[in-house]
C-alpha cells in the first residue's frame, strides 16, 4: 500500500512540475529562449493567491483566477521590456537577461515585503479518504484535477483556437509566419502570457498543497521543472507535461528507496543522462542542424 | 628583520599604553581599586544589547537586574552589595572580546555573566581563561562554549542553559517514560549539527531505555516536499517519531505527517518553538506534539512561579526563557561565590564546579566534567494551538 501512497505523492508533485515546465517548453519553442525568469513568474503567482485569500477574503477558485490573470500580465510585461529588443541579439545575451530578470524579480520581492515566509492558509479542509490504504486529501484530488483541466485548456487553445495557431506557426517559422501576415509580436505575447498563467495557477497549487511560500522558493522548482520541459523535449507541450510527471514520481521513488537526500541529485542525473543519449528528449524527434 | 622590530616596538607600546590606561581608569574610580576586597562585589555582564540578536541580550539583561536588586534587598553576597557592571557587545564577536578586556582589566569584576548567543561566548572564553576570571553564559548552548577545539574543558566558562544534544537525551526519556512508547522513528535535518546532534542522543539514549528504533529518515533543510518520507515513516509504523529541526520546515512537516495518517505523537527541541510553526502547521495539525524547552512561564513550580509573578510586577510582561536563564545565572554565581567564601575567581571556579542539584527557576542544577548542566527540562504540548505545560522532566 506503501506504494499506492508513494505514487500519488509524486503525481501530485509532478503535475506542479509540468504546469511550470509548459510555461518554459512554451517559451522555447517560440523564440528559443530559456527563460529562467519563469520560476519566479510561479513564485509572484504565489504570493498573489496569497495576498488574493489572506487581505481580499476570496476562496480558492477566485484566488487561482486572479493570480493567473496578474501573472499573464507580468509575464508580458516582462517580455516586452526585457527580452523583446533582444530578439535578434545572440542567445546568450538573452540567456544572461533572463537570469537577470530572475534575480531582479527575487530580490525586488525581497525588498518589498522582505525575506521571511508566509504559510498559506487552509481553503480546503484537511480531509482526507482511505484508498485502497493509501490516505488521499481532497486537496490533493483537486490540485490534480485543476492541472489537468489547465492541461487540457492549453491542448485546446493551440490546436483549435486562432491563437494558437498563430504559436504554432510562428514557433515553426518565424519569418514565414511574418510574411503570412501573423502579428509574430503579439503571438510572442500571448505565448508568454499563457505560459506565466499556468506559472500562476502552478504557485497557487503550490502554496495551497506545501503551504509554505517565500520569495526564493521559485528557484529549485523553477530549475527542477526546466529538467522536466529538457526530459520531455523542450518546445514540445505534451512533452512538458509527461516530463513533469516523470521528473516527480521518479524523485518520489528515489526518496521512497531511502535515498532521500539522493532526490535533488537525482533531477539532474536524469538531464546529464538525457542531454547525453537523447538531446532532444522523450517526444523530441532528432532533427539534424541545417548547416 | 626591521618591519618586525618595529612591530614589536609598536606591540610593546600599545601594551604598555592599555596597562597604563588600566590604571588610570582604576585611580578614577577610587573606592572601586578596593573592590575586590571591598564592600560590594562587582559582577560584569557582556551582553547583546544592541545588533542583530539584542533581543536575547536584553531579555537577559532585565532579569539580570531584576535578580540583583533581590538579592541586594536580602542584604548581598555575605554581607556585601552586588555591584553590575554592564557591557553592550554590539551582537558581535570581536566586540565581545573587547567587553571582555573591559571588564577583567579596568573594572576587574569578579565575574562575567554573559555572552547570550555561543560565537559571543566563545570570543571571551582566552580572556576569562587567561585573567582567571569565571564567565557563565545564561544561554550558549554550543558544546564549543565550554569544551575548546581540542576536546580540553575551558577551566573559567560555565553555562545556565543545557546543550542542544542533551534534549535528546530528555526527549528519549519522556518517550520511554512518561508516554511508554516502544518503538519510535527519527527524522532528523541531515544539513544542521544542531538536529544530528539531537537525534544521536534520542537514539542512544531511547535505545538505551529499551526502545527500538524503526525507522531513520532524514532531509535537508529548505525541502517543501516531505511526503514520500513520511510516507515510508508511517510504514514503519512507529509509536513516536521524533524530528528534531526547525520550525520552517517541521511546520510542514507535522502537517504533511497528519495528512499522511500518521497521528502518533510527534516530538521535537526548541527549534521548534516560533508562532510561525502554527501558521504552517495549523492548529489541528500540532495537536498530539510536544517540545522541549528550558523554561516555561507556566510551570507550577514554586520558585518558578514567583519569578514569574515578580517579573511580571517589575516589566509588566510575562517572562520568556531568556529572561529566566538570565535570572538563573545570577543566583548560580551567588551560590558559588557563597560556597567559596572568597572573591578569587580560581575558588569561585571551583565551586561552579561543585555545584551540586542547585534549585533554579529552571529546575535542578549540576555540572558535569565538561562544565555541561545537568538539570530539568520542560516539555510543552501542543493543544489547538497554543503551548501547554506539560511535564518538569528531572535529570
Amino acid at each position: 500500500m506503501e506504494w499506492i501512497q508513494q505514487l500519488i505523492n509524486g503525481i501530485s508533485l509532478g503535475s506542479i512540475y509540468a504546469l511550470i515546465a509548459l510555461g518554459y517548453t512554451m517559451v522555447y519553442g517560440i523564440i528559443k529562449l530559456i527563460n529562467f525568469a519563469h520560476g519566479d513568474v510561479f513564485m509572484v503567482g504565489s504570493f498573489i493567491g496569497f495576498y488574493s485569500i489572506t487581505v481580499f477574503g476570496l476562496g480558492f477558485f477566485p484566488a487561482l483566477i486572479i493570480s493567473m490573470a496578474a501573472c499573464a500580465l507580468f509575464g508580458v510585461i516582462i517580455e516586452r521590456i526585457a527580452y523583446k529588443r533582444l530578439r535578434n541579439a545572440t542567445r546568450i545575451a538573452a540567456l544572461i537577461t533572463a537570469i537577470g530578470v530572475s534575480l531582479l524579480i527575487e530580490y525586488g520581492v525581497i525588498y518589498i515585503r522582505g525575506a521571511q515566509p508566509e504559510a498559506y492558509p487552509d481553503v480546503f479542509s484537511n480531509r482526507s479518504f482511505a484508498f485502497l490504504g493509501a490516505q488521499i486529501s481532497i486537496q490533493s484530488i483537486l490540485i490534480l484535477s485543476v492541472s489537468v483541466v489547465l492541461m487540457i485548456l492549453l491542448q485546446f487553445i493551440v490546436h483549435k483556437t486562432k491563437t494558437g495557431k498563430a504559436m504554432r506557426a510562428v514557433s515553426h517559422d518565424t519569418e514565414a509566419a511574418k510574411l503570412m501576415g501573423i502579428n509574430v509580436d503579439n503571438t510572442i505575447s500571448a505565448t508568454f502570457a499563457i505560459g506565466s498563467a499556468l506559472a500562476g495557477a502552478a504557485g497557487v497549487i503550490f502554496g495551497v498543497y506545501y503551504t509554505k511560500i517565500d520569495p526564493l522558493m521559485g528557484v529549485i522548482p523553477g530549475v527542477k521543472a526546466f529538467v522536466a520541459a529538457v526530459l520531455g523535449g523542450i518546445g514540445i507541450i505534451p512533452g512538458a507535461m509527461v516530463g513533469g510527471l516523470v521528473l516527480g514520481v521518479v524523485e518520489t521513488v528515489v526518496s521512497a528507496l531511502g535515498f532521500s537526500l539522493w532526490r535533488d541529485a537525482a533531477a539532474f542525473v536524469i538531464l546529464i543522462l538525457i542531454l547525453i543519449f537523447r538531446p532532444s528528449g522523450i517526444f523530441g524527434k532528432n532533427t539534424r542542424e541545417k548547416v | 628583520m626591521k618591519k618586525s622590530k618595529f612591530a614589536s616596538l609598536f606591540l610593546s607600546i600599545s601594551l604598555l599604553i592599555g596597562i597604563l590606561a588600566g590604571c588610570g581608569s582604576d585611580g578614577e574610580e577610587g573606592t572601586s581599586t578596593e573592590s575586590k576586597g571591598g564592600d560590594t562585589i562587582k559582577i560584569g555582564a557582556n551582553l547583546e544589547l544592541s545588533g542583530g540578536v539584542a533581543s536575547y541580550g536584553t531579555s537577559e539583561a532585565d532579569a539580570i537586574d531584576l535578580a540583583i536588586e533581590e538579592i541586594n534587598a536580602a542584604g548581598g553576597i555575605n554581607g556585601k552589595q552586588i555591584e553590575l557592571i554592564k557591557v553592550d557587545n554590539k551582537s558581535d564577536a570581536a566586540e565581545a572580546t573587547n567587553a571582555a578586556i573591559k571588564l577583567t582589566s579596568q573594572d576587574k569584576v569578579v565575574a562575567i555573566i554573559g555572552a547570550a548567543t555561543s560565537g559571543n561566548s566563545v570570543a571571551q572564553v582566552q580572556i576569562a581563561t587567561d585573567t582567571k576570571t569565571p564567565m557563565i553564559s545564561p544561554s550558549g548552548t554550543s558544546t564549543t562554549v565550554t569544551v575548546g577545539e581540542d576536546g580540553k574543558v575551558n577551566p573559567f566558562t560555565f553555562r545556565t542553559a543545557f546543550i542542544d544534544p542533551f534534549q535528546g537525551t530528555v526527549a528519549a526519556n519522556f518517550a520511554a517514560n512518561e508516554l511508554k512508547v516502544k518503538t519510535a522513528a527519527v527524522y532528523a535535518d541531515n544539513a544542521s549539527d544542531y538536529a544530528k546532534g539531537l537525534a544521536a542522543a534520542f537514539i542512544k539514549d531511547f535505545e538505551a531505555a529499551g526502545g527500538k528504533i524503526v525507522a531513520e529518515e532524514s532531509y535537508v533543510a529548505k525541502d517543501t516536499d516531505f511526503r514520500s518520507n513520511l510516507t515510508r515513516i508511517k510504514s514503519a509504523n512507529p509509536e513516536f517519531v521524533f524530528i528534531p529541526g526547525y520550525y520552517e520546515e517541521v511546520g510542514l512537516i507535522v502537517k504533511q505527517a497528519r495528512e499522511l495518517g500518521i497521528t502518533v505523537p510527534l516530538m521535537g527541541a526548541d527549534g521548534w518553538d516560533s508562532p510561525t510553526l502554527v501558521d504552517l502547521a495549523g492548529a489541528d495539525a500540532l495537536n498530539n506534539t510536544f517540545i522541549i524547552t528550558a523554561y516555561s512561564s507556566e510551570d507550577p513550580d514554586g520558585k518558578a512561579k514567583e519569578f514569574s509573578d515578580n517579573f511580571e510586577k517589575k516589566y509588566g510582561k510575562v517572562p520568556n526563557s531568556f529572561n529566566a536563564l538570565g535570572y538563573d545565572t545570577v543566583y548560580l554565581l551567588k551560590d558559588a561565590i557563597e560556597r567559596a567564601d572568597s572573591t578569587d575567581g580560581t575558588k569561585i571556579k571551583e565551586a561552579l564546579e561543585a555545584t551540586d542539584q542547585l534549585e533554579l527557576v529552571t529546575g535542578l542544577y549540576s555540572v558535569d566534567e565538561n562544565h555541561h548542566p545537568i538539570k530539568s527540562a520542560i516539555i510543552i504540548e501542543f493543544v489547538d494551538g497554543s503551548q501547554q505545560f506539560k511535564a518538569k522532566v528531572n535529570p
